[in-house]
């Protein structure tokens, strides 16, 4: 056995930078949940956790042809830089998409994206200024929220409920932020089958969202990724089909589609749009072009809508398995939501259960979801979870929930044992009342 | 050069909390044996593994796994079973490094006051009266653990005998064992072993200094938030002290190779916290950071441990 030799001492923290990252990187570290989801990409895992579009069912042998033909024939414009705004044929073809949906807009109006998350970032660079005020659902999608910090904007949660965002909770939100002085830049909502409740915003709700933007003169921004995938009961109109000055609409391929293009796109009033265009310009000089050739030989070449039929079909049967998973496997107390379409069901837990402290024994029990609190910016959360039911196949869905359903009960066993009850836990159910006081 | 050694398997992954870690560990061995000159495969845990050790010529396995099955002994059992060699110490001695409730009691060092119990002690005989009894012999602040769980995941310092019930639900999230420990103040360190060949030596103890003051997993894990002194700041005899803790931690325990004690050095001298058998090897891990600090390269030591594995050869079974 041998001790160590006298060395030269090394004093370091292992990053140099670390003093000279800007302020709004500061919360951008690794996190013990975070690491927790390496584990759910093994197979032995179902989970609940991810929103992976399911694409096995679209016609790969004949979209591998088109797209070789693509390359061959068109291949010298489809790889070279495009426009800023993004291609005139693409934009074009993305108010026949929109018109699914009663939207009737100009190409002109639209600005192509990376997906539309970057549209979503184009919004927010383009409005917000530190310390400005984004209102959101309560929840809201988490990959919004990261966006919004990046910006370091004050997100201020609105209560919603089963039919969307509560009308008299948005109006005391602007009044309250108004009255110390917040400049409210804009309503972020997704109306259709939220991310993460599940919820639809019903028409009702939508147009008392519209009337109070009017009447408060805020502008409303509707991310829409999912609007095309009702699984039960008739489509409800979007925002942008019923008022289009104050609303910026966000849309998106990757769930019609494939994510993997990452094509998505912003609907703005006119003087909006330019500032966006020019945003788009700077921040990548054009979105992505072969991408847009290759969506646009899609479009143009396969039945699209069949398509997103196929989607809803596939979609309503793993709705189905998670719902009745929930029903058979749940303890008494649990209560979660009724999506017609999209991706996610929400889960409110018994009384005194954490769903992040319990992640480490839902990923032993080789089960996964998301903790609610990725949901909200203000640390709420700590009764929910999100579960997504579009990628795994019914039979795995039912026994993830079975698996859920025993951590549940373990869970409960052990907080009973040890008598801790509601008082120690954050939590807003979907239901739940107003927002935190900003001030 | 690989066939001089045979050919190296990082086996990183697995199914445990700390899989994250242990993928990030992995790549980085096997980035540093292959810029050794070394030809390496990565692989994970998986049903696959008995075709994978059938299937390379003259394997030697070097597990970069953390937590679980890769930590605990089983999966070294397993590759005695196979009968390939390995770098790392045995499955026996795994198993004692690893489950806190049975290697801090093993052990004849300085050591905090430890109590071990499963969940279902609290359930059958009541949380209260034994929460009580647990504050009284061990006093405040305390340590809560998982026994068998590494990188700080599901550890709580608590303070107030309130907040006791709800640390041990944290820590039994990780599994039905959990270890409660006297909160030994002082400066923190952690002390690589390695034995190459030639016995084992101790390379300069790492001091760990959170920004935070917690050396949590977020602590440990993101470059900048925490600062790294090696040597340690300690007099040459507590330094001496801390690597001969180290050092008999490492054969007490029957280790095998390589192993890190974390310890605190408190004013009564260094104190055992654990130890353990397959230490991070990621970007901001100690175990990297002391073998720099020892002038030597990491690559090269972890081609001499999986050299020392392929002239040992396999481990036999247990009879």
């Amino acid at each position: 056995m041998s001790l160590p030799e006298p060395i030269q001492r090394r004093d370091t923290v292992l990053d140099p930078w670390i003093d000279t990252y800007a302020e709004r990187t500061h919360g951008l570290t690794v996190s013990a949940v975070r690491a927790l989801f390496s584990v759910a990409n093994r197979p032995e895992v179902v989970s609940l956790a991810g929103g992976m579009p399911n694409i096995a069912d679209l016609p790969r042998e004949a979209l591998g042809e088109a797209m070789a033909t693509l390359i061959r024939e068109r291949g010298t414009q489809a790889m070279q830089y495009g426009s800023g705004q993004g291609e005139p044929f693409m934009r074009e073809q993305i108010t026949e998409v929109m018109a699914e949906e009663g939207i009737h807009a100009h190409p002109d109006d639209i600005v192509v994206s990376c997906g539309s998350q970057q549209a979503l970032d184009l919004v927010t660079r383009v409005f917000c200024d530190p310390g400005d005020v984004i209102l959101a659902e309560a929840p809201s999608y988490v990959g919004a929220i990261g966006t919004f910090r990046a910006y370091q904007v004050q997100i201020v949660h609105v209560a919603m409920d089963d039919a969307g965002i509560v009308p008299q909770a948005l109006r005391e939100a602007i009044a309250t932020c108004r009255a110390v002085g917040k400049q409210v830049k804009f309503l972020y909502t997704i109306p259709n089958f939220q991310n993460p409740t599940g919820v639809t915003q019903t028409l009702q709700r939508r147009q008392e969202l519209i009337e109070i933007a009017h009447d408060t003169g805020i502008l409303v921004v509707e991310d829409n990724p999912y609007g095309l995938l009702t699984i039960e009961g008739e489509p409800t109109p979007a925002l942008r089909s019923m008022e289009d000055e104050r609303v910026i609409y966000l849309g998106s391929f990757s769930k019609t589609f494939a994510p993997g293009f990452r094509v998505g796109w912003a609907l703005a009033p006119h003087a909006v749009r330019e500032k966006l265009t020019l945003a788009q310009e700077s921040a990548t000089l054009a979105p992505p072009v072969f991408s847009q050739f290759a969506i646009s030989t899609y479009l143009e070449q396969f039945d699209w809508r069949g398509q997103i039929q196929v989607y809803r079909d596939m979609y309503r049967l793993r709705r189905d398995a998670m719902l009745q998973g929930l029903i058979e496997n749940m303890p008494p107390g649990t209560t979660w939501t009724h999506p017609t379409g999209g991706f996610f069901v929400w889960l409110t837990l018994p009384d005194g259960l954490d769903s992040q402290a319990m992640l480490p024994r839902a990923v032993s029990a080789r089960v996964a979801y998301v903790p609610g609190t990725a949901f909200y910016a203000d640390g709420m959360g700590s009764r929910n979870m999100r579960l997504s039911f579009c990628f795994p196949t019914p039979e795995r869905i039912i026994e993830g929930t079975r698996r859920l359903g025993e951590v549940l009960h373990d869970e409960l066993d052990t907080m009973r044992t040890f008598g801790i009850g509601i008082t120690e836990h954050l939590y807003r159910d979907v239901t739940a009342g107003p927002g935190p006081d900003i001030t | 050069m690989s066939s001089e050694i045979g050919t190296i398997v990082v086996l990183a992954g697995g199914l445990s909390h700390e899989r994250d870690v242990s993928l990030r560990s992995g790549r980085r061995v096997a980035q540093a044996l292959r810029d050794a000159g070394h030809s390496v495969i990565e692989a994970d845990v998986t049903s696959g593994l008995a075709e994978l050790m059938s299937g390379t010529p003259d394997p030697v396995v070097f597990p970069v796994l953390h937590g679980g099955d890769g930590e605990d002994g089983s999966l070294r059992e397993v590759l005695d079973l196979f009968g390939v060699p390995y770098v790392g110490s045995p499955g026996p001695a795994s198993q004692r490094a690893f489950d806190k409730s049975i290697c801090t009691p093993l052990l004849d060092v300085r050591k905090p006051a430890q109590v071990a119990l499963p969940n279902s002690v609290f359930r059958e005989l009541g949380a209260r009266a034994l929460v009580e009894a647990i504050v009284s012999r061990l006093g405040l602040p305390l340590m809560v653990k998982p026994n068998r769980s590494g990188s700080a995941l599901g550890c709580t310092k608590v303070e107030r005998a309130e907040a006791l019930p709800g640390a041990m639900v944290a820590a039994y999230a990780y599994g039905e064992m959990a270890v409660l420990e006297e909160f030994i103040v002082g400066t923190e360190v952690a002390v690589t072993v390695v034995d190459t060949g030639a016995g084992p030596r101790a390379l300069p103890a790492v001091e760990i200094r959170p920004r935070s003051g917690v050396y949590d997993y977020t602590a440990r894990y993101t470059a900048g938030e925490t600062r790294f002194i090696c040597p340690a700041e300690l007099s040459d005899d507590l330094a001496a002290q801390c690597a001969e803790l180290a050092l008999s931690v490492h054969v007490q325990l029957g280790l095998r190779d390589l192993s890190r004690t974390d310890i605190i050095v408190s004013d009564a001298g260094p104190v055992f916290i654990e130890t353990s058998v397959s230490p991070g090897m990621t970007e901001t891990s100690l175990t990297p950071l002391a073998v720099e600090a020892a002038g030597e390269d990491f690559g090269r030591l972890c081609a001499a441990l999986v050299r020392r594995a392929h002239e040992r050869g396999p481990t036999g079974v247990r009879s």
